[in-house]
């Protein structure tokens, strides 16, 4: 699978479009990891539980998005976005959406 | 309890964590600077565009995404700061350098994948910044989360 955030994929051709896939998830932090960021939260800098959660999250929306491109016979994903919203308190919803296509 | 002493703990536990996270979020905002210029030094020669179609004279092999992301929290004396600053008004320039801090960070992590995968420059490179919720205390934020986001490309011919 093919994927790209410009609108074709590099050095190849598109031959058909698909429409748009997606994939999401929500995810929301353990109370360990949320008591240290607060301490973290006090003196400052990276929260590195909080980095790797949403980089975790963000793999798992990705790749929810590739198997809906991979059911629709499609072998690359153009045009990707992210959005992230907190949705609710210590909550964080991930989506990752793009257009599914065949490249040659 | 006598009332001297109560005003004086009530006043001053949050004037020694002015004074600690003051010097503690200062030294780290320090280090994460210098840290940041040695490595922007160091991955100047990959190119990051904004641009989305490829120069023309690129010889592209193969593409692939590239993502960088960070978690940044400001510490609690800039928080006090910035809180002066919304009486006033102004520049707050605590959470400015905050920003600064978490773009070039996620703009350098999204470099250092480049590198990772092999890719010899990043297209269409795109920022987003997110401000994540406290879970316990509703008003105050948790950190921004930054992304970098690109499209990375293995090249024939190295510009």
């Amino acid at each position: 699978m093919i994927l790209s955030n410009v609108e074709t994929v590099p050095g190849k051709q598109i031959t058909n479009f698909f429409g748009v896939v997606s994939g999401s998830t929500v995810r929301a932090k353990h109370i360990g990891r949320d008591i240290m960021a607060s301490f973290k939260n006090i003196v400052g800098g990276e929260l590195k539980g909080y980095t790797e959660l949403i980089t975790e999250a963000r793999e798992d929306a990705i790749a929810r998005m590739v198997q809906e491109a991979e059911s629709l016979g499609a072998n690359a994903v153009v045009n990707i976005r992210f959005s992230t919203s907190s949705v609710a308190q210590g909550a964080a919803e991930l989506f990752a959406y793009g257009t599914a296509v065949t490249v040659e | 309890m006598d009332p001297f002493v109560e005003m004086s703990v009530r006043l001053g536990i949050p004037l020694a964590l002015l004074v600690v996270t003051y010097f503690i979020g200062t030294a780290l905002e320090r280090r994460h600077y210098a840290s940041i210029r040695e490595r922007e030094s160091r991955w100047r020669n990959l190119p990051a565009i904004t641009i989305r179609s490829i120069p023309s004279h690129w010889q592209v092999i193969e593409c692939t995404l590239i993502t960088g992301s960070v978690v940044i929290s400001v510490d609690y004396f800039k928080r006090f700061l910035a809180g002066l600053r919304m009486i006033f008004g102004g520049r707050v320039k605590a959470y400015e350098t905050l920003l600064d801090r978490a773009r070039r960070e996620a703009l350098l992590r999204l470099k250092e994948d480049a590198v990772e995968r092999g890719c010899q420059a990043v297209v269409n490179v795109r920022l987003e910044t997110c401000r994540l919720a406290n879970a316990r205390k509703s008003q105050s934020i948790a950190g921004l989360e930054v992304l970098a986001f690109g499209t990375g490309v293995k090249l024939l011919n190295v510009p």
